[in-house]
């Protein structure tokens, strides 16, 4: 029964990430402040969310089981590496293209 | 339990069509790149859940990561190609 209970609260806390980011990525003014929770979002949310799902996975413990709850987080570790990367990658397209940040006062971009 | 990822996958469904907007209405083309990164990698999260409800987490756990590596791809030529001044502004470029 508490197995089922930390599933709840790791799949909340990822869904308070995802929201967070996701509103995030609508209200920001500029280009390069909605790349900010863009990239917190994929992370931190996937993270909580597959963590979740890798030990509801681990009701009985089987290799089986156990090789996939592996594999989840297999998937979590390379999210960790590429998001941050592709951030970067789009935050450099914006750059090298002209985009100039916004500062307080201009309209939002 | 299965009611609950059910409920959590619905969800992660609308906060898609949130970034859908991002996507769609985003003022420069690199802000729509913003929104389909963010559908991206909640799609390889929703395909575990599916997994999940389906029972049949194992195959599902393959096609997200490859989802996954997809994703980051095509985020990546996406940006590369969209670094020229091409596509960027509707209006004159800002000075």
């Amino acid at each position: 029964m508490v197995l089922n209970g930390v599933v709840m609260v790791l799949m909340f806390c990822g869904l308070v990430f995802f929201t967070g980011g996701g509103i995030g990525i609508l209200r920001f003014p500029d280009f390069y402040t909605r790349l900010h929770p863009a990239g917190k979002l994929d992370t931190l949310g996937s993270l909580l969310m597959m963590t979740s799902v890798a030990i509801f996975n681990l009701h009985e413990i089987t290799l089986s089981n156990a090789l996939t709850s592996l594999k989840i987080m297999l998937i979590v570790v390379f999210v960790f590496i590429s998001s941050p990367t592709a951030t970067h990658a789009i935050m450099d397209a914006g750059v090298r293209a002209g985009l100039r940040p916004w500062e307080k006062g201009m309209p939002r971009g | 339990m299965h009611s609950l990822f059910l409920y959590v996958g619905l969800y992660l469904c609308f906060l898609m069509v949130l970034s859908l907007y991002r996507g769609v209405a985003g003022p420069t083309v690199v802000d729509r790149l913003i929104g389909v990164n963010a559908i991206g990698s909640k799609t390889v999260v929703l395909l575990v859940l599916i997994g999940l409800l389906y029972d049949r987490i194992d195959m599902f756990v393959d096609i997200a990561l490859a989802y996954a590596m997809l994703n980051f791809i095509a985020v990546l030529g996406a940006s590369r190609y969209f670094q020229k001044r091409k596509g960027l502004y509707e209006e004159p470029p800002y000075k």
